[in-house]
């Protein structure tokens, strides 16, 4: 009995995504898939302790939550969008996509639908965290930092928007990919929270998602291994992935890159990063993502050489951020020239960067606080220390550049 | 539109008053108020001195009752407000991640009620 429970909880673990997808792909309404793959879950529940798990666990839910679907539509037959759905299901079932085998795997195109230009930039990433992996609202809604009621309505909003706007779940093509990749890529970035981490006493974004992130990362990578960025996004996130543990000595205290112990790195998260990268880069088509991978790359020669490359580093910098001309990029640019160039030059960098927008940009203020330091300006050093401690997050970067300030 | 935070500290956070701008928690204290108040969101606000110091006043049946405290068993009490102008509740959300008693209290994050007040303040 707790078998049969166990196993249902296993297939929707592993499933959920691929399930969700392939009924959401056939009906184009995504909370509705959602709400039969619920039931078709619990009818999972109770069936399968009493009857025995079914040779084929997923194409049983399929069918189950197909038949939800059926039902749903015919319920609601009145009206024009359900007969299209019933249409759909009809068609599909025709097609021979149906369960006692394999049935197609349409999680890259509902990662696609989830980063459509007419669902709000902001939900991007939730959609796919709770529609892809199944993450409920409520967790999502504390990594981005908002209350679990409103992360709920706004998912609802934006799925009775995917539904009513019909977007398709077809793979974009031709001039339409490189825009429709770009968001899909932008929001597993947005993901994993990628903390910039060449200066110390940077805030690392919050990477409550990080393993998620990576598994977007892959399911993507999956199905689209000729694109150089779909494979440089892959790299990075690993790249950055490798360090995790050695981000926090034992006593929870935060280490900075620079102080981190090669040893403590996953050489095997280092070793698929560098495969994904140089894969990317034989495209000849280098990008964002590939040039931040690079960059990375760099750091993760340090377990071998024993020093950082910062010259090189500097270079990657200059390409990145005539690319993609981010705030981060600009300042990650001057920590870097600091180390291969001197901090005056750095100096200079940050004070060229827009006065506005860095205001309440936690690593503009830890880079500038060690740069002036360095320069022997400790009244004004101290100033942007107090900055950078007053906007970070982490307790544990708060402690240490409370230490550094003195 | 206006949120307050409300600080909730606690005793051993509470204890750290009086030691000094170099006390750890005193000095992310200073440094988080010189940020907010660059950001251009800080309104307003006060650290509140403990619960002991509290004094209740009610009027019943046209009487005034007044009582010392309330003195709840709560593990952690309101230490302080904060007003914040702010576009929305998700920056004041971010702030409220940053507030330094965030680590070891909580702070709750409440929107002022702008038509309550104008109703107050009418002519």
């Amino acid at each position: 009995m707790d078998d049969a429970r166990g196993t249902v909880e296993a297939v929707a673990r592993s499933s959920y995504g691929r399930l969700l997808a392939y009924l959401s792909s056939q009906t184009r309404d995504v909370a509705g898939a959602e709400d039969a793959l619920g039931e078709a879950l619990l009818s999972a529940l109770h069936s399968w302790p009493e009857r025995g798990v079914p040779d084929q666990p997923e194409a049983w839910l399929l069918t189950a939550a197909r038949h939800r679907l059926i039902d749903q539509a015919r319920r609601a037959r009145v009206r024009e969008e359900h007969r299209e759905t019933l249409q759909r299901l009809a068609s599909g079932a025709a097609a021979g996509a149906d369960p006692g085998g394999v049935f197609p795997d349409r999680r890259a195109e509902l990662l696609f639908v989830c980063a459509h230009p007419a669902i709000d930039s902001a939900l991007h990433t939730p959609l796919m965290l709770q529609t892809v992996l199944g993450l409920d609202a409520a967790r999502i809604a504390q990594a981005f930092l908002v209350s679990p009621s409103t992360m709920g309505q706004r998912l609802v909003r934006a799925k009775r928007k995917i539904r009513e706007t019909g977007i398709s779940f077809t793979m974009p093509r031709d001039q339409d990919l490189p825009p429709r990749l770009d968001a899909v890529l932008e929001a597993i970035y947005a993901a994993y929270g990628l903390g910039r981490e060449e200066a110390a006493g940077v805030d690392p974004s919050n990477e409550d998602l990080a393993e998620e992130a990576l598994w977007l990362a892959r399911v993507v990578r999956q199905r689209m291994p000729e694109e150089p960025e779909v494979r440089g996004l892959l790299a990075l996130i690993l790249f950055c992935h490798s360090r995790r543990s050695a981000r926090r000595g034992p006593d929870g205290r935060y280490v900075p890159l620079s102080e981190q112990d090669p040893a403590t790195w996953s050489t095997a998260a280092i070793r698929e990063a560098e495969a994904e990268l140089s894969a990317a880069a034989q495209s000849g088509r280098p990008g964002r993502f590939q040039l931040e991978a690079a960059i990375q790359s760099v750091h993760a020669e340090r377990a071998q050489t024993g020093r950082t490359d910062w010259p090189a580093i500097v270079v990657f910098y200059e390409h990145l951020v005539r690319l993609a001309p981010t705030l981060g990029a600009g300042v990650a640019q001057a920590a870097a020239a600091a180390e291969a160039h001197g901090f005056a030059e750095a100096l200079l960098m940050l004070d060229r960067l827009d006065r506005a927008a860095v205001t309440m940009y936690q690593p503009y203020w830890a880079v500038r606080a060690h740069v002036l330091r360095s320069l022997g300006r400790a009244a004004e050093a101290r100033e942007a220390y107090d900055r950078a401690i007053g906007l970070a997050e982490d307790p544990a970067t708060r402690q240490f550049l409370l230490a550094r300030r003195g | 539109m206006q949120y307050v935070m409300l600080i909730y500290e606690t005793p051993e956070d509470f204890e750290t008053r009086g030691s000094g701008a170099g006390h750890p928690y005193i000095a992310a204290w200073r440094a988080y108020h010189k940020a907010l108040v660059a950001s251009g969101a800080y309104v307003g606000g006060a650290p509140l001195q403990d619960m002991g110091t509290a004094t209740t006043v009610r009027l019943k049946e046209g009487r005034r009752r007044v009582q010392d405290g309330p003195f709840a068993e709560a593990k952690e009490q309101l230490g302080g407000f904060i007003i914040l102008d702010l576009p929305s509740l998700d920056a004041a959300l971010e702030w409220a991640a940053r507030c330094p008693t965030a680590a070891t209290g909580a702070i709750e994050v409440r929107p002022v009620d702008a038509e309550a007040h104008e109703t107050v303040l009418a002519p």
